[in-house]
């Protein structure tokens, strides 16, 4: 028997680093933290402020560096042309010696301030490999001769394995820039709990790295690696406040029911390899395209168990029993990171995948979408009016997010994928926001965080109320926020695919939430606190992160041109 | 009679769902872990069986992924596991339900 197979000759892939860069600096950043914590536990307070302050400074240069090698040049050379040579590199120290200032007045701990260093090298690593190779609305005709990708098609990394191309930078930066506001959220958080610990920051760069890694696969095998990363890490970290006994009920429930699912898309995996032999995205869908399938029912029911598989990781409805609980037990940061990072990555990876591979076959799956979409958007928004807890009517309002972004997936069209994107990115600064504040609301041990004790919170602190106003607004889909845009391009995007009645039951569910939302805000400020609620105060890093968010939401709501365009190039690895 | 590769999809097929029902009815954290690892390899014997059929050496690539990949989510449940005992004894999952609503 054995004598029989022949095995094809061992091809080394070629591996362009550049490309892998946002990947990389985000897992060496997680190994280089846990060694050097695992060697030095405890620092001299001086030392430490030292270390943390230094690390201002060297995050600007690490950007600075990492830019330049990704990018093959000086970075921001146009800028230094312009301003002359003496002045640009007095401007880069003066910009050095800022930045130690600003890490110092906000009193980060050093593991905080490495992850967010780390985050942000690895998003300016993502922006500058867009820049490089995904302009394709200014590329000249020297560039196109010179060789730049007018399709903005993938950059094989490693060689057909692993490719980013504008879909996967978009939410590779995405969740890049979610790494950092968690980081920031934790800071205050792990302070508060009495958890200090680079254990978390470890975890969360683990992950991050994880969802990189799955939102450039091109093959279900490293998808499913990538996916596994993400989650690992994850369950970890919702069980982490190991001293509560709902974060560890938290951590168990998503680890059973994440494991579960696992199976099942490593089934579906299995199925769709039996049905195509092959486990390559770009290899499946050449035979798919080669080929007229006598019998599809294994591909199908490798449709159905990736769907089912993916739908866990999203939080689609019938797939969404875990969501409530495990928002409500985990640590509220923690929340955040799952509700931004975790969803985005879930929907490239299912954009990818049927989007990559099974768009010949879109008429069989998009009737599946469609029944997922409104269920999920009906079950999440009207669950939602009922819950009694902050978190777990977030968790059920993000349920009802889901399903507003599964009805632009459910479209099969360049502009359904464009509003995904959209959705995505506003829906992370969004729900970031949001836990945010109720990270900072909650109190020790997360205790207060049923909606009573957001009763009155204009008097406690009103910035607070305000930016959680905007937040709830946002989600409920005003005008003047992201949400309202987001919103309005994935409607858009079903009338364009003619689903009509999929784009009225999504506006009806967006008007069942806002009555919730607004319910809430009214609460905050029209509500009585308790005569003992005390005022609330806000430590400086996730003033940060809330402020950013904030600002992100509105600027970004009020002038949608840019991300608009950048979802519109995004897609171009699917259309062009 | 020949063992042909159907037969092995179907034996991988049953595995799987009784690794899925089981999970779905036992109570203990731990044949819970178990029976996600049934469902894990009965995806295994499917690689295996389809690689073999199709003369692709992807198929066998993918097992070894798959085994890294339990052997990693058994570390972090057991951790999980413990944690919880050491806090409450001779947990089952129906013990731990203080999440609701």
């Amino acid at each position: 028997m054995l004598a029989q197979v022949t095995s094809p000759p061992v091809q080394t892939p070629d591996v362009v680093w550049s490309a892998l860069t946002p990947l990389m600096t985000l897992a060496v950043g997680a190994i280089l933290l846990i060694m050097f914590r695992s060697i030095v536990k405890r620092m001299p307070a001086e030392f430490d402020a030292a270390i943390t302050t230094a690390i201002g400074p060297a995050t600007v240069l690490g950007m600075w560096i990492v830019g330049g090698l990704v990018g093959n040049d000086v970075p921001l050379a146009d800028l230094r042309d312009d301003v002359s040579e003496p002045v640009f590199y007095i401007g880069l120290i003066a910009v050095l010696v800022l930045s130690a200032g600003f890490v110092r007045s906000m009193r980060i701990g050093f593991d905080a301030a490495f992850t967010v260093g780390v985050g942000l090298v690895s998003f300016v690593a993502t922006v500058v490999l867009w820049q490089q190779h995904f302009r394709p609305a200014d590329l000249s005709e020297a560039d196109l001769l010179a060789g730049a990708n007018p399709g903005g098609g993938p950059i094989a990394a490693f060689g057909t394995q692993y490719g980013l191309d504008g879909f996967a930078l978009v939410f590779g930066g995405l969740i890049a820039l979610a790494v950092v506001s968690s980081a920031l959220l934790f800071d205050g958080y792990l302070r508060r709990e009495r958890l200090e610990g680079a254990e978390m920051y470890v975890l969360l760069m683990l992950s991050a790295a994880g969802g990189l890694v799955m939102v450039g696969a091109n093959d279900l095998i490293v998808l499913f690696l990538g996916l596994e990363t993400l989650s690992i890490a994850v369950y970890v970290m919702a069980a982490m406040h190991s001293r509560r006994t709902e974060a560890l009920e938290a951590g168990l429930k998503y680890f059973v029911l994440g494991a579960f699912s696992s199976a099942f898309l490593l089934y579906g995996m299995a199925m769709v390899y039996g049905a195509t032999g092959s486990l390559n995205l770009l290899e499946i869908r050449a035979y798919l395209e080669a080929t007229i399938l006598i019998d599809d029912a294994m591909l199908l029911i490798g449709f159905g168990m990736l769907l089912v598989g993916l739908g866990f990781k999203v939080a689609a409805v019938p797939f969404h029993a875990w969501t409530p609980d495990v928002y409500q037990g985990a640590p509220t940061p923690v929340v955040a990171f799952m509700a931004s990072a975790v969803k985005a990555a879930g929907f490239a990876a299912l954009v990818r995948v049927f989007y990559l591979s099974f768009i010949g076959f879109a008429e069989d799956w998009q009737p599946v979408i469609y029944a997922l979409a409104v269920a999920t958007l009906l079950l999440g928004s009207l669950l939602a009016i009922v819950q009694r807890d902050a978190k777990r009517m977030l968790a059920y309002s993000s349920i009802s997010h889901a399903g507003f972004i599964l009805v632009g997936v459910q479209a099969a069209t360049g502009r359904g994928v464009a509003s995904v994107v959209f959705y995505a990115a506003a829906y992370t600064f969004l729900v970031i926001g949001s836990f945010g504040v109720l990270t900072v609301v909650s109190g020790e041990g997360d205790r207060a965080t049923s909606l009573d004790d957001l009763n009155g919170l204009n008097r406690r602190n009103p910035a607070l109320a305000f930016a959680f106003t905007i937040f709830l607004l946002g989600q409920a889909g005003v005008p003047l926020t992201t949400g309202f845009v987001a919103k309005f391009e994935v409607i858009g995007a079903a009338v364009d695919a003619r689903s009509f009645w999929l784009a009225i039951i999504a506006m009806i569910a967006a008007v069942v939430s806002a009555f919730l939302y607004l319910r809430i805000v009214l609460s905050m400020y029209l509500g009585s606190a308790d005569e003992e609620a005390e005022p609330i105060s806000v430590n400086p890093a996730a003033a940060v992160a809330i402020v950013a968010a904030l600002l992100l939401t509105i600027g970004f709501g009020v002038v949608p041109g840019p991300i608009d365009q950048l979802a519109n190039d995004a897609i171009l690895a699917f259309t062009g | 009679m020949e063992v042909s590769t159907d037969w092995y999809l179907v034996l991988s097929a049953v595995l799987f769902a009784i690794g899925a029902v089981g999970l779905l009815i036992r109570r203990n954290p731990l044949v819970m872990f178990m029976c996600v690892e049934l469902m894990l390899n009965a995806v295994n014997i499917t690689f295996v069986a389809i690689g073999t059929e199709l003369n692709d050496v992807s198929g066998q690539i993918a097992v070894f992924f798959v085994l890294v990949v339990a052997a990693v989510e058994v570390v972090v449940g057991l951790a999980l596991v413990v944690a919880i005992n050491r806090r409450r004894q001779g947990a089952t999952a129906d013990d731990i339900s203080v999440l609701r609503g």
